[in-house]
């Protein structure tokens, strides 16, 4: 089983290309559950159809300790298995807390147990790792492989760098490793270029560029990941290639962060003002 | 009366939790730690929660209780503890020289989410623990579970740190003896070597927190498991699992790690207690149950039938860890008594609900079980319906003197009498021992309030 957390800043489309990929490996015929890290609990939601599920912490509140596995995971499209943390409604709380909580949680039921016969565990996690609860996915024995989604903005790849600097305190300790960026493209200039040159600097690979396509938000609106809301398009083969590439990917480093300087002088040789 | 604000009228309560029957997780991890040899306790987190545990410790063992702190500040908790453990560390193998650390996590070091196994990596890299010198550590916040799930997770982690097998299996067998006494993992051990088994217990605080008055202090007293002993728990033949709240999670992880088989059992209290005990270790290590066993056996069943009149229906409440409650209601249940009133503080799962109500279903009235439950709502229903006798911790004393009900101190803590550090309440004699203090409880209440015509020599 090999489990993989995906990183990367707030609204670079994580969810997104998750679902999508997943999708692309359930078609594969793997077997796949989906950890949704984010209180907005969201992670799932073009998988299952909409926003159907009970999440973690929500079940934890309203019937105390004894959860049931069925009662926090659900099935999704092409057989995956679906389930949210959850977490406390904006400005309250710790949500923070509320992963490890969740994850914690999972693993007592059994949602990891080798009876399940998972191909793969997807941690899609909010944000930047913003505190410790947030690291929770790539402590030891957990996510031992990591992409981070990226595009050409410059907030984006800052967020990126910072991610990594995370990767090498827990990679030093545990197994994880980065697996590779994800180029969500936003259309900026010379993207795919500065977004490989990063990746070279960070020692590791840009596995994928997935264009910039619509249909992904037309597939959105109506709950479902572009596979299976319009198989035949173009931008359903983008993520069967990252499914792909990621079931094929060997290439496994810890990665080595830039200096503030470095990055801005990447965007200046690349970028918007090359 | 300083309970008299405790109404008779029974609410609905969704939150609250007043008079708690359970206290914080840290305790519990700090007892089992104590358990092994040589063995620091560590509190990852502010000073406030290594003080107080200490202190409870050591009012009810009346034996001083070492453990170290992180002594968190604000900034600690706004970078992570790693600094401050790091250091600790450091410090703790240079000025005090244990054999192994032990650290356990507080509310507050979960909550920030410090990661101790990447901390301890760390530790090392730095070359802060010595050669020969080991750490292990449990999670444990007290706002999951309570003192006894401390106690669990820290027992496992003595397994998933140190557990090894090479795949030859010795005649030892595991013993894994739940929250219980001093004197009772004493007596647990000493059921075991009667039967001429070689074990290996762990946590064992005998000799730890029950040593001596010898006029000279030793930091780390010659009791408990050593780390040897834990890494060949591996080899061992079989485990046994006395109580499943406590001892099950290590018991399991041993299963899963080395392949050591276990039988997870009650406690060994009570007569069918101890016989299923005395019963699962013979059919384990193959040897016959010798004489002297069935010695105190046959005494104890002697005792039962000579005073069962006494204990015949008598009304009981009982407060405690689940694993203590469940023996203790079985065992009464077996005497004829009744137990009426049921509280565990610990949360303890549906499963264990379920074996409390198959323990008192021949009890020839409705039982209140509450798991979990408080000692308020545990007074509620003694007010409501009265019974002859309270078996509970020391902070029963307050509702037995409110309600005039003799009381039988059991469990944890027990801050203002003697015994429990020395005499065992597990085993064929530990049943005596027990039966000796319902018997008094029961007894002196019935002379004290005899009048002159109903006053009786032989009773």
């Amino acid at each position: 089983m090999r489990k993989i957390a995906i990183y990367g800043k707030g609204g670079i489309g994580k969810s997104t290309t998750t679902q999508n990929t997943v999708a692309g490996l359930a078609e594969m015929g793997k077997k796949v559950m989906v950890v949704g890290c984010d209180p907005k609990a969201d992670s799932t939601r073009l998988l299952l159809g909409g926003l159907a599920q009970r999440t973690v912490l929500d079940t934890l509140r309203e019937e105390g300790e004894d959860v049931e596995l069925e009662d926090v995971r659900k099935e999704g499209y092409g057989g995956t298995m679906c389930t949210e943390s959850g977490g406390p409604e904006p400005g309250v709380g710790c949500a923070g807390r509320g992963i490890i909580t969740s994850i914690n949680l999972l693993e007592q039921l059994g949602a990891y147990a080798d009876s399940e016969d998972l191909d793969y565990v997807f941690y899609d996690v909010l944000g930047d790792v913003v505190c410790g609860g947030f690291a929770m996915p790539i402590r030891e024995g957990k996510a031992q492989e990591i992409y981070i989604v990226v595009s050409g903005e410059m907030m984006a790849m800052y967020a990126a760098n910072n991610i990594c600097k995370g990767i090498v305190k827990f990679a030093e300790a545990g197994g994880v490793r980065l697996g590779g960026l994800i180029c969500n493209s936003r259309k900026v200039d010379n993207e795919m270029e500065m977004i490989q040159a990063l990746a070279d600097k960070l020692g590791t690979q840009m596995i994928h560029f997935v264009p910039r396509e619509n249909m992904v938000q037309r597939a959105e609106i109506n709950r479902k990941t572009v596979i299976e809301f319009e198989a035949g398009h173009a931008q359903a083969d983008e993520y069967r290639t990252l499914a792909k590439k990621i079931d094929a990917n060997e290439i496994r480093v810890i990665p080595t962060p830039l200096e503030i300087e470095e990055l801005e002088k990447l965007l200046i040789d690349y970028g918007i003002a090359a | 009366m300083l309970l008299r604000h405790t109404s008779t009228e029974m609410k609905e309560r969704s939150a609250l939790t007043v008079n708690p029957a359970k206290t914080c997780q840290p305790i519990g991890a700090m007892y089992a730690a104590l358990g092994v040899h040589g063995c620091l306790p560590h509190s990852h987190g502010s000073q406030g929660c290594y003080a107080y545990h200490r202190s409870a410790l050591t009012r009810h063992f009346k034996e001083p209780v070492v453990a170290a702190t992180s002594a968190f500040t604000e900034g600690a908790s706004v970078f992570g503890g790693q600094a401050n453990l790091v250091q600790a560390i450091d410090n703790i193998f240079s000025v005090y020289n244990p054999d192994v650390i032990a650290v356990h996590t507080t509310c507050l070091s979960e909550t920030i989410g410090d990661d101790v196994p990447q901390i301890f990596a760390k530790a090392k890299a730095d070359g802060k623990v010595p050669d020969g010198k080991f750490l292990f550590h449990a999670n444990t916040p007290s706002y999951v579970g309570s003192h006894v799930t401390g106690f669990a997770s820290t027992t496992k982690a003595m397994v998933d740190y140190f557990a090894e097998t090479n795949g030859h299996k010795t005649k030892t067998i595991n013993l894994i003896p739940g929250y219980v006494e001093p004197s009772d993992m004493a007596e647990i051990r000493r059921i075991a070597e009667t039967m001429g088994i070689s074990t290996i217990m762990f946590p064992d605080t005998s000799k730890v927190l029950n040593g001596p008055l010898t006029g000279k202090y030793k930091m780390f007293p010659e009791g408990g498991v050593t780390v040897e002993e834990l890494k060949q728990s591996g080899n061992s033949k079989g485990t046994i699992a006395l109580g499943r709240t406590a001892s099950l999670p290590a018991a399991r992880a041993l299963d899963a790690k080395c392949k050591v088989p276990c039988e997870i059992l009650g406690l060994p209290l009570g007569l069918h207690g101890t016989d299923s005990f005395v019963d699962t270790l013979r059919r384990m290590a193959g040897v016959n149950v010798p004489d002297a066993l069935n010695l105190e056996r046959g005494q104890l069943v002697d005792s039962i039938s000579d005073w069962h009149q006494y204990l015949y229906g008598k009304r009981v409440a009982i407060v405690g860890d689940p694993d203590q409650v469940l023996a203790l209601t079985r065992f009464l249940v077996s005497l004829d008594m009744r137990p009426v009133h049921i509280v565990t503080g610990s949360p303890a799962g549906k499963k264990y609900v379920k074996s409390l109500q198959e323990a008192v279903a021949e009890v020839p009235e409705e039982v209140n079980i509450k798991v979990p439950g408080d000692m308020f709502l545990f007074h509620q229903w003694i007010k409501n319906d009265p019974v002859d006798l309270i078996i509970g911790n020391t902070y029963a004393k307050y509702i037995a003197k409110d309600e005039d009900i003799p009381l039988v101190r059991h469990g944890f803590p027990i801050y203002d009498r003697l015994g429990h550090s020395y005499f065992s309440t597990m085993g064929y004699r530990g049943a005596l021992r027990l039966m000796e203090k319902l018997l008094d409880a029961i007894l002196d209440r019935k002379d004290r309030d005899a009048d002159d015509i109903t006053m009786e020599l032989v009773m």
